[in-house]
C-alpha cells in the first residue's frame, strides 16, 4: 500500500523522485504562464483568471485523486502529510503573502519559473524570498508567539465541518466549477469579449464535469476496500469450513520444535492475556490491531508459515482470514484454544495408573515437547522477535 | 521572438493535479517551493557565519533538526527539478531570453524593486505560514487539510484586499 516511501522506495532514492516530480512540476507551470507575472495578477484585476484555473483544477484533481485512491485501498490516508493548522501563524501569514503577490507579482514557485527561462523580475523575487526567509530567521524571538499560537494539529476541512471527506470533496467542486464559470463572465467583459463558448470545448468540459462528480459519487456511496474486506470477512466467518487450515497443537508443537525458524506463532488475544501466558515463541497481535501496517511484512512474506491461535477460535479465525486476504503467506490455525494447549504442555498430567500404553505415549511425547519448547525459548530468547517495520510519519510542507 | 500560446489553463491544472497526485501517492507528502529557499538561505547562513548561526535560535534549531548535509533535502531536489522543468517548457515554447515584463507605467528599476519587496514580503510570509502556494495552499488542498485551505483563502484574500492600491504596478 502507498505511499511508497519509505516502506518500498528508500529515503535516498526518494530524492530522485523529488527531482521527477519537479521537473513535473516546473513544466506545467510555466506551460501554463505563470512564468509571466502579467498572467498571474491578471486574477486580481479581472482580467486573466489563469491562476484561479490552473490552481483549483489541479487541486481538485489531485483531491478526488487521493480519495479514490484511499477508497480502493492502495493509499494510507493516516500516512500522508496532512499540514497542521496553526491559526493566527496560517492567517497573518498568509495575508503578507498576498500583499507580496501583489507586489512582487509571484508566489515561490512561479518566480522559480520565470527565473528559469530568464525572467529578471523572476530573479529579482527569488533574491527577495531569500532575504524574507532571512528577516523571519533573523526575528523568530519577535514572532514566536504569533508562529507557535492555536496549535490544532493536522486537522482536515471535514474533521472541522464534522462531514464525510467525499462530501466535502463534492462541496469544493461544485465551488470550484461556480468560480470557473462566474470568472469567465468578468473575464469577458473586462476584456470586452464576446460570451460566446466553443460548443466543442464546452462538451469536452461537461464531460470531464459529469466524471469527476460520478467518481465522487461513487466514492462516497460504494463501500470502501477496507469496509469490503470485512464483510467479506464476517460473511466467510459464518459461512466457511475451516477444517483444512486447522491444525491439532501436538503437531504445532512439533512445528515449534523441528522448524521454529521457518514459523510465526501469532497470539490474537489480548496483550493482557499474552502476557500472562502464551505459546513459546509466540508475538502478540490482537484482532483490533491486526490492520496496523507494522504487520504487513508478516502477511506478505511467503517464507515463513503463519499459526494463528486465540482462547475462542473465533478470533483466531479472524485474523487467519484477514492475514489471507492481505498477501500470500501460508496461515494456519491452531484447533485448540491458548487453555487447552497450555494444560496439554505446561500442566501435563500423569496419567492414572493402568492407562493404557497409547496414552503413556501422549504423556511421554507432550512431557518431552514441553522440556524441549522450554529449552529453544531459553537459547531463541534474544533473537526470536520478529523484525518489525517502524511505522514512520512523512514530513512535508514548505 | 515567436513564443506559443500556453496551454489551456484547465488542462494544465489537470496535469498538475497529476504530478501532484503522483507525488503524494509515492511519497506521502506534497510539492512546495519556499521551503527550498529557507533550506539554501539558513545552510548559507551556517556556512558564512557559523558563530551568528549558533546564536540565532531559529537557525539553530533548524540545523540541529536537519543534520549532514543541508542541501540533501527533498525540496531543494525538487525545485532543482522545477527549474529543470520550467527551463524545458521554455525550450519548446519559445520564451527563454533575458526579459524584464513591468506594467506600462513604471520603469524597469521599480519593477525589479517591487519583485524584491514582494518576494521579501512572501518568503517571510511563508515562513510564517508554513508553507507558501505550492506547499500550503495546493497540496493542503489535494489533502484537504484545514491550515492549507486557510492560508489560501488568506493569501488571496488579502491580495484581492490589497490590489486597487497597487494598480499602478500593473494596470495602464
Amino acid at each position: 500500500m502507498a505511499p511508497l516511501v519509505p516502506t518500498i522506495i528508500s529515503n535516498e532514492f526518494n530524492l530522485i523522485i523529488a527531482l521527477i516530480a519537479g521537473i513535473g512540476f516546473g513544466f506545467v507551470l510555466e506551460q501554463a504562464g505563470f512564468s509571466s507575472t502579467k498572467k498571474l495578477v491578471g486574477l486580481f484585476y479581472g482580467y486573466d483568471f489563469t491562476v484561479l484555473k490552473v490552481f483549483f483544477t489541479a487541486g481538485v484533481t489531485a483531491m478526488i485523486g487521493v480519495l479514490l485512491f484511499a477508497h480502493m485501498g492502495i493509499l494510507d490516508l493516516s500516512m500522508i502529510y496532512i499540514n497542521p493548522t496553526f491559526l493566527w501563524s496560517a492567517l497573518i501569514g498568509g495575508a503578507i503573502m498576498g500583499v507580496g503577490f501583489i507586489i512582487g507579482g509571484f508566489c515561490p514557485g512561479t518566480s522559480i519559473c520565470a527565473a528559469a527561462i530568464g525572467k529578471l523580475d523572476g530573479i529579482a523575487f527569488v533574491l527577495g524570498g531569500a532575504l524574507g526567509v532571512l528577516a523571519f530567521a533573523e526575528g523568530y524571538p519577535l514572532w514566536e508567539k504569533i508562529y507557535l499560537a492555536q496549535a490544532w494539529g493536522p486537522v482536515t476541512m471535514y474533521d472541522m465541518l464534522g462531514i464525510p471527506p467525499a462530501l466535502f470533496a463534492f462541496i469544493l467542486t461544485i465551488v470550484a466549477i461556480a468560480a470557473f464559470y462566474f470568472t469567465s463572465l468578468i473575464e469577458n467583459k473586462v476584456n470586452g469579449t464576446p460570451s460566446g463558448v466553443d460548443k466543442n470545448r464546452m462538451t469536452k468540459y461537461a464531460s470531464v464535469t459529469v466524471l469527476a462528480f460520478i467518481l465522487l459519487t461513487y466514492i462516497a456511496i460504494i463501500p470502501d476496500a477496507d469496509k469490503r474486506r470485512d464483510a467479506h470477512i464476517e460473511k466467510q466467518l459464518k459461512s466457511s469450513d475451516f477444517s483444512k487450515a486447522e491444525i491439532p497443537a501436538d503437531k504445532l508443537a512439533l512445528e515449534i520444535i523441528n522448524n521454529y525458524y521457518k514459523i510465526n506463532i501469532i497470539d490474537t488475544r489480548s496483550p493482557e492475556a499474552f502476557n500472562t501466558w502464551h505459546l513459546p515463541l509466540a508475538i502478540n497481535i490482537p484482532a483490533e490491531s491486526m490492520k496496523d501496517r507494522k504487520w504487513d511484512n508478516l502477511w506478505q512474506q511467503k517464507h515463513k508459515v503463519n499459526y494463528f491461535y486465540s482462547d475462542d477460535q473465533v478470533t483466531a479465525q479472524k485474523v487467519y482470514l484477514y492475514a489471507k486476504l492481505s498477501g500470500k503467506a501460508d496461515n494456519y490455525i491452531l484447533n485448540e484454544p491458548a487453555s487447552t494447549f497450555r494444560q496439554m504442555f505446561d500442566q501435563t498430567i500423569l496419567p492414572p495408573a493402568g492407562a493404557g500404553k497409547q496414552e503413556m505415549n501422549v504423556y511421554n511425547f507432550r512431557k518431552k515437547a514441553a522440556a524441549d519448547m522450554a529449552t529453544l525459548v531459553e537459547t531463541l530468547k534474544n533473537s526470536t522477535q520478529p523484525v518489525v517495520a517502524k511505522t514512520t510519519k512523512i514530513k512535508g510542507g514548505c | 521572438m515567436n513564443a506559443q500560446k500556453y496551454m489551456n489553463p484547465y488542462l494544465a491544472g489537470f496535469l498538475l493535479g497529476l504530478v501532484l497526485l503522483a507525488t503524494i501517492y509515492v511519497t506521502g507528502r506534497g510539492l512546495g517551493a519556499s521551503g527550498a529557499v529557507k533550506s539554501v538561505v539558513l545552510s548559507t547562513v551556517v556556512e558564512v557565519a557559523p558563530q551568528h548561526a549558533a546564536n540565532t535560535p531559529y537557525i539553530k534549531a533548524y540545523h540541529e533538526e536537519h543534520p549532514g548535509n543541508p542541501l540533501k533535502e527533498w525540496l531543494v531536489f525538487e525545485v532543482i527539478g522545477v527549474l529543470i522543468g520550467a527551463f524545458l517548457s521554455g525550450i519548446i515554447s519559445d520564451r527563454i531570453g533575458i526579459k524584464l515584463e513591468r506594467g506600462s507605467r513604471i520603469t524597469g528599476r521599480t519593477r525589479i524593486i517591487a519583485a524584491v519587496i514582494g518576494g521579501a514580503l512572501f518568503g517571510f510570509g511563508a515562513q510564517l505560514g508554513r508553507g507558501c502556494t505550492s506547499g500550503a495552499a495546493l497540496s493542503g488542498m489535494a489533502v484537504m487539510s484545514f491550515g492549507g485551505i486557510i492560508t489560501m483563502m488568506a493569501i488571496f484574500g488579502s491580495a484581492y484586499g490589497v490590489a486597487y492600491f497597487f494598480r499602478k504596478l500593473w494596470l495602464k
